[in-house]
């Protein structure tokens, strides 16, 4: 549990503090993945099945979420020339 | 046959209803066909029942035609009723037929104009209100006319929209006119709290009986009417509409500020003409008003230089003559000249458009000239109008009614010299004038060239009221030229006969005599300085008080800049100097507040995804909180 707590805590700076693109992504997955650890912990500490069918869903979630992110992403360096996520910041009110 | 009264408002009601709802999707031809014949209708109507009338007259001399009750409430039951008599009759058939020659001048005098069906709409809706405030039975419905004509001068002076001047001409007109109608509905107030009844004939019966010749009441009732008289009927204070009101079209002019609408003022100072009687410090304001309004519009008319506001202050000038009349209790020479002045200022008016028409749409008289040759008959009418208006001894009927009014100025236990003398420089000044306009407009040198001719439709109404300005006057002639009183006698049930009064050094024939010197002087005058040697005048207003004095009187003795600076610009200031009290402070605080608002939020949407992402953070971790401490 705390090694989740400490994997989704790293994955939200690595979020706010990147810049990069790819990378907030990656910090993304971290988070995701810390999720799906807490999930499978709990699931084993109670002797519940509903962990691990939890964690196969957010698998599935994650697959397509990099998918579309990865799209989105390639849309953005074909518009910007560059990975910045600050540099799209024209949908402002 | 006096059944048939109602028709004659109801007829150009029905029609103004057809025009104003399907005007659009009718042809001209068909716009004008109803808008014309409805009037026409009327006035056969109106000749019916006239010919009925005095073939054999109703007993009392008058008829009611009750149609149904229109408001009943707590003893306050005005019907829906009208009321005919020698007076509501003569001006019926008057208003009646001068609105439908006018009509038939309009079919083709406004077949080129934008609108042309929504002004036969104006123009009906115009003739139905009239007659409801000719043949009401009750100051209510004669009220509803009123305002009625009002709202269609107002729509007819700015019947040309798109072009702002006329917009705001047709502004003052209403406002100054509304500024007369407040002091009238408070009058109609005052009447209603006292006499408790506002049906004219049990009214003035009432009035008689309860109040004594001079108390305050009728004085008060009185002062309260004569003030919507002189909005209406542009006398002075409140005569500056009138001349702003010429920019409306030319058959508008002719029919509501020459010579129906401006009368209703005289119309309804005789109709309620026992309330004046028993005011006679009233009765005498009529009398100087009118006195002062002739003779200062007179000169007014002098100096300008646009053919239609000559004939403005002319209009004003002649309605001095009728308040005149009213003033000094010659009530049947007051409605004489009204009929009158109606045939030949609008045949002025007519005539005046179709030489506006026929050189272009210019309106100065400087730059016309000429125009004798070229356009015969626009000619013989305005000279024939002319003469009637200045009153040419004899044979116009100017002559008559003007002798009659001056005369009785005299005569009349309520005149005097001055009143008298009023009467006849306004005659010289009415030459002037007028004839100044046609030497100007009709001799000399030509400057336009004609571009247009008329059509039948426009000469026959110019040709009808030609022959009306001439012999209209010899119903009522003088004792010591013919004697034929029947215009008089026919309204003597009515209206009650002058009782003559002092007569001194003047008999009538002299009185008339100085009449014809007068406008012979005019006329003199006219021709030396505006045919025989242009220089003479120009000579005139080039001095140096020549000039001031043009200036003076052409911006009408300065009425408009002292309203100007007294009402209107105090006004102006005080609205910017309030623009910010409790009130509108509060709303605009209201509206400051959530402009404040928006730009607090939209900083925050700035478009940065990490910026969202750790503000959403945040939130989570508040919340959590919130849901695990509290």
């Amino acid at each position: 549990m705390l090694l989740a707590g400490i994997l989704f805590a790293l994955g939200l700076v690595g979020l706010l503090a990147r810049r990069n693109l790819i990378f907030i992504l990656m910090s993304i997955e971290v988070m995701l993945n810390a999720a799906g650890l807490a999930f499978v912990v709990a699931g084993s500490r109670w002797q519940e099945s509903d962990g691990q069918v939890m964690f196969i869903f957010i698998l599935t979630t994650a697959a397509a979420e990099v998918a579309v992110g990865l799209a989105l992403l390639l849309q953005l360096y074909h518009r910007y020339k560059s990975l910045d996520a600050d540099a799209a910041s024209l949908m402002r009110g | 046959m006096l059944k048939l009264l109602w028709l004659i408002p109801a007829i150009p009601f029905a029609s103004f209803t057809v025009l104003a709802l399907f005007g659009s999707q009718i042809s001209k031809k068909a716009a004008a066909f109803i808008g014309s014949a409805s009037i026409a209708v009327s006035a056969v109507i109106s000749i019916l029942i006239t010919w009925s009338f005095l073939v054999s007259t109703p007993p009392g001399d008058a008829y009611t035609q009750v149609l149904w009750t229109w408001i009943d409430v707590a003893g306050f039951r005005p019907q829906v009723a009208f009321y005919l008599d020698p007076l509501s009759l003569i001006m019926t058939l008057v208003v009646t037929f001068v609105s439908f020659l006018i009509h038939l001048y309009s079919a083709e005098f406004m077949i080129e104009s934008e609108g042309y069906s929504r002004f036969f709409a104006y123009m009906n809706l115009f003739v139905a209100s009239m007659v409801t405030l000719l043949l009401a039975d009750n100051l209510l419905l004669l009220y509803l006319g009123w305002e009625g004509v009002g709202l269609c001068s107002y729509l007819l002076i700015g019947f040309w929209y798109s072009t702002p001047a006329n917009g705001l001409a047709a502004r003052k007109a209403f406002i100054v006119t509304r500024i007369g109608d407040t002091a009238m509905i408070i009058g109609l107030f005052l009447l209603f709290r006292h006499l408790g009844t506002l049906h004219i004939q049990e009214l003035m019966r009432r009035a008689s009986e309860q109040w004594p010749v001079g108390s305050s009441l009728p004085i008060a009732a009185a002062a309260l009417l004569l003030g919507g008289a002189v909005g209406k009927s542009a006398q002075l204070p409140l005569q500056t509409w009138l001349p702003d009101a010429m920019l409306g079209p030319t058959p508008t002019s002719a029919l509501i500020h020459a010579a129906t609408m401006v009368t209703a003022g005289v119309y309804l100072i005789t109709r309620t003409h026992v309330l004046f009687t028993l005011a006679p410090p009233v009765q005498f304001a009529v009398a100087v008003i009118g006195a002062s309004t002739l003779v200062f519009a007179g000169f007014s008319a002098l100096t300008q230089w646009d053919i239609k506001r000559v004939l403005a202050y002319s209009t004003i000038s002649q309605i001095g003559y009728m308040f005149l009349a009213m003033g000094v209790g010659a009530w049947a020479a007051g409605i004489f000249h009204f009929m009158i002045h109606a045939f030949f200022k609008s045949l002025l008016f007519l005539a005046a458009g179709a030489v506006i028409e026929a050189v272009h749409e210019e309106h100065n008289i400087f730059k016309m000239g000429g125009l004798r040759k070229e356009l015969p008959l626009a000619f013989g009418v305005f000279l024939i109008a002319g003469c009637s208006l200045a009153g040419l001894p004899l044979i116009t009927a100017g002559f008559y009614s003007k002798g009659l009014i001056v005369w009785e100025a005299w005569s009349s236990p309520k005149g005097n010299v001055i009143l008298w003398l009023a009467g006849v420089i306004g005659v010289l000044l009415t030459a002037l004038y007028i004839f100044r306009v046609i030497f100007l407009v009709f001799f000399g040198e030509v400057k336009a060239s004609v571009t247009k001719r008329t059509g039948y439709k426009i000469h026959i109404p110019l040709v009808f009221l030609a022959v009306l300005s001439l012999v209209s006057g010899f119903v009522n002639l003088p004792p010591a030229l013919g004697n034929v009183p029947l215009f008089t006698r026919l309204l003597d049930t009515v209206l009650p006969p002058v009782k003559q009064g002092h007569f001194g050094p003047l008999t009538e024939m002299r009185s008339e005599g100085f009449l014809a010197l007068a406008f012979l002087i005019g006329l003199g005058l006219a021709y030396l300085l505006y045919l025989r040697d242009r220089q003479w005048s120009d000579a005139l207003t080039r001095t140096r008080a020549g000039k001031a004095l043009h200036e003076f009187w052409f911006a009408d003795w300065g009425f408009d800049w002292c309203y100007d600076k007294l009402f209107v610009q105090p006004i102006l200031w005080f609205a910017r100097f309030d623009k910010g009290d409790v009130v509108d402070s509060f709303y605009n605080g209201t509206a400051d507040l959530s402009e404040l608002l928006y730009r607090g939020l939209s900083l925050t949407e700035n478009g940065q995804l990490r910026w969202y992402a750790a503000v959403i953070a945040a939130g989570t971790v508040v919340f959590v909180a919130i849901a695990l401490f509290l």
